[in-house]
C-alpha cells in the first residue's frame, strides 16, 4: 500500500516487519441473522496514531459514532487508535501537550445533539496535535437512521484531510447470500454493517451491478426459471424488467452516463454483447462473434467495452469501441482470463485468471506490464473496485463457505469478511454518494 | 432436487408458459433491431440421422397422458468435460423428447442447461447456454419445432450434485428438459 501522506507536519511511527492479525472485529449485522467477521492480516507500514474521543451526547441514541470513526480509520490500514476515553466536543481545548504525551498525532472531538424536528446535529472538530493547529470541523444534520452514516463520513473527511485521498467509509457494497435455497440480495456499509435486504428469492440471484449515481441495482434474477434482467430502485424496492429475451439475459455492466446497460443476450443465439436503454429500449448488438462474448464492463470514459470471450479458443479478456468495430485482446498470458473489473482512473484492469485448478486475482495496467498476482486464495471471483481506487472487494472461498474478501492494490493488507451460516458472494463495491 | 421441479404442478406450468409466451409477446414488438441476422453456431451440433427407422413405429405415444409418462431420468443430457457436442448416449432421450414435441404442436419446453462448479458464474452461463442451444439444435433435426423450444442456462447455479470431485462435476454437466 502506498504510503504517502500529503499532511507532512504528522510524525509517523513505523512499524517494520509483520503485522499479523493486525485488527480482529467482531459485528454484528441487525437484519441478516449472520454473524460477520473482519479479520484482517497483512504487513503494517506508516500508521498515523490517532484519537478519537468520546463525543458529547453520543451514547444517548443508540450509535457510538467515536468507535464507528476509529474500526474505520483502522481498517483503512493507514491509521492506529490510540485510546481515548475523555468526552471533548468541538468547543473543547484540547489540552495538546497531554495527547503528545499519548503519542497521538491528530485528534478527532466531536458532539451529537437532538434537534427539537428529530433530526440530529452531529458536529466535530479535527485537530492537529503535533502543531497544536485545527485542521477542520463540520455540522451536519441527519435522521437517527442516518447517524452511522454521519460517523462513516466523518472518517472519510478524516481520511481525506490526512492522506489526501478520498475514504470509501460511507460508500456502500451490494452482495448475495445463499443459505440453503434461500438467496438474498444485500446492501450494507462499506465495513459490512448496517445490512439490508434488497430481493430475497427461492432461485438464484447473480451479477449485481450499481448505477453510477448509486441509486439502482441491475441484477440477474433466476426466480421465473431462466435467466433474467431486472433493474431496482434501492430506496422505494420498485423494480423493472431491463432485459426479458429468449434464452438468456444476463451480465448488466453501466455505462458511465447511467442512459445505457451493456448486456448479455442469447436470443439471436450464442452469448453476444448488445447494448440496452436504461428503461429497457434501443437495443443494439455490440459485439458478432462465433464464440462466446459475455461480462461486459465500461471504461470509466464510456468509450471502450471490456469483456470476456473464447473467440481465440479461451477465454481473454478483450475491449471495443462502443461504436462499433474490432475488438482489442487484452490478456495473453494464461488460458483463461475472466470476470475484468477496471479501475475508476481506467489505468488498472483487474480480473480473475486459471492456474490449474486455481482461480486468483490477478491485476495488469492497461498500459502494459506483467500480471500482478493480489490473492492468496484459490476460488475467488468478481472483483469489484472501490470508487477511490485503493480497494479491491472480490469473493472467495475459506474454511468451505464462500466468504468476501477487500485487497490493497498491492495485496499487502487484506479484509475478510465471513459469515458462519451462510455463503455470501457476487460482492460489487458502490459509487461516492447517496 | 431438480426431479421435484421437473415434476411441478400443471398449473405453475401454465402460468409459467404464460409469463413466458407474454414476455415473449411483449419483447418481440417493443424492440428495434437494428442488426442482422445473427450467424447460426452450427460447429458443435452432432449431426443427426434423420431417417432413424425406429421413430415411426412409436407414433402411437399416448398425448393424452401428457409429460408426466416421462421420468426425471428421460429429461436429462449429460456432457463430457468442456465439451458442448450432444452425446451418442443421449440418443434415446433426444429422440423420446422430440417425438412428443412433434406429437403436440402446442407443447413447450426449456432445455436448462448447467456446468460444474469451476470458473465463473457469467461465463459458466454462457457455456450453459451453449450446452442448452445444442441440445435445442437435436430436438429440432430430430422433429421438434423451434418455436416449442427454449434454449437457457443456469450456469453453476444450480448443481444436481454438490461436491469437488469429478463424480459430482459429471452429473452436474447436463442439459435438463423442462416443460413450460
Amino acid at each position: 500500500m502506498p504510503r504517502t501522506f500529503s499532511a507532512s507536519q504528522f510524525r509517523f511511527s513505523f512499524i517494520q516487519g509483520l503485522l499479523l492479525a493486525l485488527v480482529i472485529w467482531a459485528l454484528a449485522l441487525p437484519v441478516a441473522h449472520a454473524q460477520f467477521r473482519v479479520e484482517m492480516s497483512g504487513v503494517g507500514a506508516s500508521q498515523v496514531p490517532i484519537a478519537i474521543a468520546r463525543f458529547r451526547d453520543e451514547d444517548r441514541y443508540g450509535q457510538t459514532l467515536s468507535a464507528i470513526v476509529r474500526a474505520d480509520l483502522e481498517r483503512s490500514g493507514l491509521f492506529r487508535g490510540v485510546d481515548a476515553s475523555e468526552v471533548l466536543d468541538e468547543i473543547s481545548r484540547p489540552a495538546m501537550a497531554q495527547w503528545r504525551a499519548r503519542a497521538a498525532d491528530a485528534l478527532v472531538v466531536g458532539s451529537v445533539a437532538r434537534l427539537a424536528d428529530g433530526r440530529f446535529d452531529v458536529r466535530f472538530k479535527l485537530w492537529d496535535v503535533v502543531k497544536d493547529a485545527e485542521l477542520g470541523g463540520q455540522s451536519t444534520l441527519v435522521a437517527q437512521a442516518d447517524l452511522r452514516l454521519a460517523a462513516h463520513r466523518i472518517a472519510d473527511y478524516v481520511h481525506e484531510k490526512l492522506t489526501g485521498q478520498k475514504g470509501v467509509f460511507s460508500t456502500r457494497i451490494a452482495y448475495v447470500t445463499r443459505a440453503g435455497r434461500n438467496f438474498t440480495l444485500r446492501i450494507a456499509d462499506a465495513d459490512g454493517e448496517g445490512g439490508q435486504v434488497a430481493l430475497n428469492s427461492a432461485e438464484p440471484i447473480i451479477s449485481p451491478a450499481w448505477s453510477p449515481d448509486g441509486r439502482e441495482l441491475a441484477y440477474v434474477s433466476f426466480e421465473s426459471q431462466k435467466a433474467v434482467i431486472y433493474v431496482q430502485d434501492v430506496v422505494s424496492g420498485k423494480r423493472r424488467v431491463l432485459a426479458n429475451f429468449k434464452g438468456t439475459n444476463s451480465a448488466p455492466a453501466w455505462a458511465p452516463d447511467g442512459q445505457t446497460l451493456a448486456v448479455t443476450l442469447s436470443r439471436d443465439g450464442g452469448s453476444q454483447l448488445y447494448l440496452i436503454g436504461r428503461s429497457g429500449d434501443n437495443v443494439r448488438r455490440l459485439t458478432q462473434s462465433m464464440g462466446i462474448d459475455t461480462e461486459p464492463v465500461f471504461s470509466p470514459d464510456g468509450q471502450f467495452v471490456y469483456f470476456v470471450s473464447d473467440r481465440g479458443g479461451s477465454p481473454q479478456i478483450y475491449r471495443t469501441s462502443v461504436s462499433g468495430g474490432g475488438a482489442e485482446r487484452i490478456t495473453f498470458a494464461g488460458s483463461y482470463n475472466i470476470s475484468p473489473a477496471i479501475s475508476p482512473d481506467g489505468r488498472t484492469l483487474a480480473y480473475i485468471a486459471r492456474q490449474g485448478n486455481a482461480f486468483r486475482l490477478y491485476t495488469q495496467e492497461l498500459s502494459g506490464g506483467a500480471p500482478q498476482l493480489l490473492s492468496d486464495t484459490s476460488d475467488d471471483e468478481s472483483p469489484s473496485f472501490a470508487p477511490n481506487g485503493r480497494l479491491i472487494i472480490y469473493a472467495s472461498r475459506a474454511q468451505g463457505r464462500d466468504v468476501l474478501m477487500t485487497t490493497t492494490l498491492d495485496g499487502k493488507i487484506r479484509a475478510r469478511l465471513v459469515s458462519t451460516n451462510v455463503d455470501v458472494r457476487e460482492p460489487v463495491w458502490g459509487p461516492f454518494g447517496r | 432436487m431438480s426431479f421435484q421441479r421437473l415434476s411441478s404442478s400443471s398449473a405453475a406450468s401454465v402460468l409459467l408458459s404464460a409469463i413466458c409466451a407474454a414476455a415473449l409477446v411483449g419483447c418481440g414488438s417493443s424492440v428495434k433491431l437494428d442488426d442482422k441476422a445473427p450467424p447460426v453456431e452450427n460447429r458443435t451440433a452432432t449431426p443427426v440421422d434423420t431417417t432413424t427407422p425406429a421413430q415411426s413405429q412409436v407414433t402411437s405415444v399416448d398425448l393424452t397422458k401428457g409429460p408426466a409418462d416421462t421420468t426425471g431420468a428421460d429429461r436429462i443430457v449429460y456432457f463430457d468435460f468442456d465439451s458442448y457436442t450432444v452425446r451418442d448416449d443421449a440418443r434415446r432421450v433426444i429422440d423420446l423428447n422430440a417425438k412428443v414435441l412433434a406429437g403436440n404442436r402446442a407443447k413447450r419446453m426449456a432445455a436448462e442447461g448447467h456446468t460444474d462448479e469451476r470458473g465463473g458464474r457469467e461465463y459458466n452461463l454462457a457455456l450453459g447456454q451453449k450446452r442448452a442451444e445444442a441440445v435445442v439444435r437435436a430436438l429440432v433435426v430430430s422433429g421438434a419445432a423451434e418455436n416449442q423450444l427454449e434454449a437457457v442456462s443456469f450456469g453453476k447455479e444450480r448443481p444436481a450434485a454438490t461436491g469437488s470431485d469429478e463424480a459430482a462435476y459429471a452429473k452436474n454437466r447436463r442439459v435438463e428438459l423442462a416443460n413450460r
